[in-house]
C-alpha cells in the first residue's frame, strides 16, 4: 500500500545502479523466481474441459445447421470441422497436462482485485445508461485508486475529479460524442 | 522510373501535414506505452482503434504503425535504465544495457540503441519498398485453395510459435475461428450461434474482442501484477556514443538489420524473437563471449537493431498477401477493415497512396523517433513516475468509453467487458489471446475461401495437393504441425533406450 513511499525512499538513495551484478542467466532466473507459479494440474483439468465443452457444444449446434459434404458445404459443416478440432485438441491438453504443465499462473489472494474490477466495470456498463457517465466513472476511478491502488484519500479524490473532468471536457464538450451524460 | 512514380507519390502523402502530425502522434504514443511496463503496443491500439473511425484510412493506419515501432523504442528505455523491460522485444536488451548503465554508460546504451533502430528499421524499408511489390505480384494469381492453404499456415505458425503451450495456442485459435462464424452465413444466410439474439445476427465485431482481450484483459491482468517495485532510473548523460562504441557495434548492426528483417516476415517471427536470435548470434561470433552480460555494446546495438527491423517487415506479409503475421498485425489488419480496405496482393495497384503512404512514412517516423529519442529520454523517465493505480482506471475509461463511440451502444461496451475477462482468465490459463484474435480476423477469409475452393474442386479434396503452391504450403502445414511431436517422440524414445543401456550394463 506504501508503493509511493517505499519508491521515494529508494530514489532518495540513487542506489539502482548498486543493485548486485548479475549473468543473464542468473537474471533470467531471478525473473522466474519472481514470477508466479504455474496454474497447475487442476486448472488444466478445468481449461480443457470447458473448451471440451465448447467443442462439443458447437459440434451439436452445426449438426443441427447440415453437415453438408465436400462437394455441397452448407451452414454447418465449417463450424463442425472447428468445434470437432476444439474437442479433439481439448482432449489431448486433458492428457498431456495432466500433471499440470510451466504454463499459466496459479490465483494468488491479489486475484480478488481482478474480479473486483471486472466488477466494478459490469456495474459501469449497468448504469451508464441509466444515470450517465460521470457518477459512474468517478467512482470507478475512485474505487481503482484508493481501494485497488492504494492511493491516499485525498490524492485519490483530487485525481478522480480531475480524470473525469478531462474526460467530460475531451467526449462532451470536445468531441461531442453521444455518451449518455448527466450535466 | 515507373516503379518509382508510385514511392514518391507516396512521400506526397506522408508530408501532407495532418499524416504528418498523425505520425508523430503515433510514434509519440508508441514510445510513451514503450517506456510504461503493463500495455504492450497490441492493447494500446487495440484501444485506440475508436479513435481511427473518424480519420481518413492512411491518416489511421499511420498512426497504428508508428505506435507499433515507436513501442520497440520504447522498451528500450526501461530495459536500460530500469532493468524493466516494457516490451517483450527488449528483453535481452536488459543484460547488458543495464550493466552499461551501471557503469555510467547509460547514454552510450541508449544511444546506439537508438542509431541501431533507426538503421534497422530503415534497411527493412528499403527491403519492404522492392520486396512487396514482388511478393504482391506472385500473390495475385492466387485463387480459394491457395488462400485456403496460406491462412492455414499463417494461424498455424502464429499459434506455434508464439510461445506457451502449442496445444492450448491451437484451441485458442480454434475458438477464434469458431467466434467468425457466429452470425449469418455468408453464403446461404442462415443464422449460426446467434441463439436468437438481434445483436449478434450480424456477427460479432472484430474491435470488442480486441479490445477486451488485448486492452481489458491486460487492465485486469496488471491490477494484479502491479506490486512489483520500481526503482530509481539511473541517470543519464552523454548520449552519443563514441566511436569506438560504434565501430565496434557496427557489424552487430548489420547483421540485426539483416537478421530482424527475415524474421519479420515469418508469421510468428517479429520483433521478440529476432532480437533474441540476434542476442546469440552477436555473443557466438564474439571473440571473447564472456564479455556479455558485462556490458557489451553489441549486446545491446544487435537485439534492438533487429526488433526494430522486424517490427517494419511484419508489415509484408499483411500488405502484400493479406495475411497479419502476429497480433500487433492482426489488429492492424482489423482497422483496416473497419475502413472497408482488405489488405491483400491488389493493394499495391488498387490503394498505391495508402500502401507507399503508409511505408513512406514509416521512414519518417524513424526520422521522428530518432530526433525524439535522445532528448526526451529524460521526459520519459519523469513519466515512469505516474503510478500505475492512477494510469489504471484512466485507461479503462479510455477503452470503455471508447468502445461505446463506435456504434453509440452498450451491447459493444459490454462485450468488451467480458472479453477483458476472458482475456484475463486466458492469461492466467496459459492461453495466448494472441492466436484467438489473429484466427477470427481471418476466419471469414478462410471459410468463404475453402467453400469456394470445394466449389471449383466439386468437392474433391486431393485438387489442393494439385496446385504446386497450395500443395506446397500444405505440406509446410503438415510439417509445422506434425514435426515438433515426431521430434519430441524421438527424443523420448532415445532418452528411453539410453536409460535401458545404462541400466542393463
Amino acid at each position: 500500500m506504501n508503493r509511493k513511499r517505499d519508491y521515494e525512499a529508494e530514489s532518495d538513495s540513487t542506489d539502482v545502479l548498486g543493485a548486485p551484478d548479475l549473468t543473464p542467466e542468473e537474471l533470467a532466473a531471478e525473473w522466474a523466481a519472481e514470477s508466479p507459479p504455474p496454474s497447475g494440474p487442476v486448472a488444466n483439468l478445468a481449461a480443457s474441459l470447458v473448451a471440451a465443452g465448447v467443442g462439443i457444444a458447437g459440434m451439436i449446434i452445426a449438426l443441427g445447421l447440415g453437415l453438408g459434404t465436400p462437394g455441397e458445404p452448407r451452414p454447418g459443416t465449417w463450424p463442425f470441422i472447428i468445434s470437432l478440432i476444439i474437442t479433439v485438441l481439448a482432449l489431448a491438453q486433458l492428457v498431456v497436462g495432466r500433471r499440470g504443465g510451466m504454463d499459466g499462473e496459479r490465483f494468488s489472494p491479489l486475484s480478488r482485485m481482478a474480479a473486483f474490477g471486472f466488477v466494478t466495470l459490469l456495474a459501469m456498463v449497468w448504469l451508464m445508461p441509466v444515470i450517465g457517465f460521470e457518477i459512474p466513472a468517478l467512482l470507478l476511478c475512485f474505487v481503482w485508486m484508493k481501494f485497488l491502488g492504494g492511493e491516499t484519500w485525498r490524492s485519490a479524490t483530487l485525481y478522480s475529479v480531475l480524470v473525469v473532468a478531462a474526460f467530460y471536457a475531451i467526449f462532451i464538450l470536445g468531441l461531442g460524442t453521444s455518451i449518455p451524460y448527466l450535466f | 522510373m515507373d516503379f518509382f512514380d508510385p514511392v514518391l507519390n507516396g512521400f506526397g502523402v506522408v508530408l501532407d501535414p495532418q499524416n504528418l502530425l498523425y505520425c508523430l502522434m503515433g510514434v509519440v504514443i508508441g514510445m510513451l506505452i514503450g517506456v510504461l511496463p503493463g500495455l504492450g503496443p497490441a492493447a494500446t491500439i487495440a484501444i485506440l482503434l475508436p479513435l481511427t473511425y473518424g480519420i481518413d484510412p492512411v491518416t489511421a493506419i499511420i498512426m497504428l504503425a508508428g505506435i507499433f515501432y515507436g513501442a520497440q523504442y520504447g522498451g528500450t528505455i526501461t530495459s536500460v535504465l530500469l532493468r524493466l523491460p516494457g516490451e517483450a522485444s527488449s528483453v535481452v536488451t536488459v543484460f547488458d544495457g543495464y550493466v552499461l548503465a551501471k557503469q555510467g554508460k547509460a547514454g552510450t546504451a541508449l544511444g546506439i540503441a537508438a542509431i541501431g533502430s533507426f538503421i534497422g528499421g530503415t534497411v527493412a524499408i528499403i527491403g519492404l519498398t522492392f520486396l512487396a511489390p514482388l511478393v504482391a505480384s506472385f500473390a495475385l494469381d492466387f485463387g480459394p485453395p491457395e488462400y485456403t492453404a496460406l491462412a492455414l499456415v499463417g494461424i498455424l505458425l502464429v499459434a506455434t510459435i508464439s510461445g506457451g503451450t502449442k496445444i492450448k495456442a491451437l484451441i485458442a485459435a480454434a475458438v477464434g475461428l469458431l467466434l467468425a462464424t457466429v452470425g449469418r452465413d455468408v453464403f446461404t444466410g442462415a443464422e449460426r450461434f446467434t441463439f436468437g439474439n438481434l445483436s449478434l445476427a450480424d456477427g460479432i465485431d472484430f474491435v470488442p474482442i480486441a479490445m477486451g482481450l488485448f486492452g481489458i484483459g491486460e487492465i485486469l491482468y496488471n491490477l494484479e501484477e502491479r506490486h512489483r517495485a520500481v526503482s530509481a532510473p539511473a541517470k543519464v548523460a552523454n548520449v552519443w556514443p563514441s566511436r569506438a562504441d560504434l565501430r565496434k557495434s557496427s557489424g552487430a548492426i548489420g547483421r540485426g538489420s539483416v537478421l530482424g528483417f527475415f524474421l519479420g516476415i515469418l508469421p510468428g517471427g517479429g520483433a521478440t524473437i529476432s532480437s533474441m536470435v540476434s542476442y546469440a548470434v552477436e555473443k557466438k561470433r564474439a571473440k571473447d563471449p564472456s564479455r556479455f552480460g558485462k556490458g557489451a555494446v553489441e549486446g545491446v546495438a544487435g537485439p534492438e537493431t533487429a526488433n526494430n527491423a522486424a517490427a517494419t517487415s511484419s508489415f509484408i506479409p499483411l500488405l502484400t498477401l493479406g495475411i497479419p503475421a502476429n497480433a500487433t498485425m492482426a489488429i492492424i489488419f482489423g482497422a483496416l477493415l473497419i475502413h472497408g480496405i482488405t489488405p491483400g496482393p491488389q493493394l499495391i495497384s488498387e490503394d498505391p497512396e495508402l500502401f507507399w503512404g503508409v511505408v513512406n512514412s514509416m521512414y519518417i517516423g524513424n526520422i521522428l523517433l530518432l530526433i525524439l529519442s535522445i532528448p526526451l529520454v529524460g521526459l520519459f523517465v519523469k513519466i515512469l513516475r505516474v503510478r500505475a493505480a492512477i494510469l489504471a482506471p484512466i485507461t479503462a475509461l479510455i477503452t470503455i468509453l471508447g468502445a461505446y463511440t463506435i456504434r453509440n451502444s452498450m451491447f459493444d461496451v459490454l462485450l468488451v467487458v467480458l472479453f477483458g475477462a476472458l482475456g484475463y482468465l486466458m492469461k492466467k490459463f496459459g492461453f495466448e489471446p494472441g492466436p484467438l484474435v489473429l484466427a477470427f480476423v481471418l476466419g471469414e477469409l478462410l471459410e468463404s475461401n475453402l467453400r469456394r475452393s470445394l466449389l471449383v474442386l466439386e468437392g474433391d479434396v486431393s485438387g489442393f495437393l494439385t496446385r504446386p503452391i497450395s500443395a506446397t504450403l500444405l505440406v509446410i502445414f503438415v510439417l509445422v504441425a506434425v514435426g515438433p511431436m515426431i521430434k519430441s517422440a524421438l527424443a523420448r524414445r532415445q532418452q528411453r533406450d539410453t536409460t535401458r543401456v545404462s541400466a542393463d550394463s
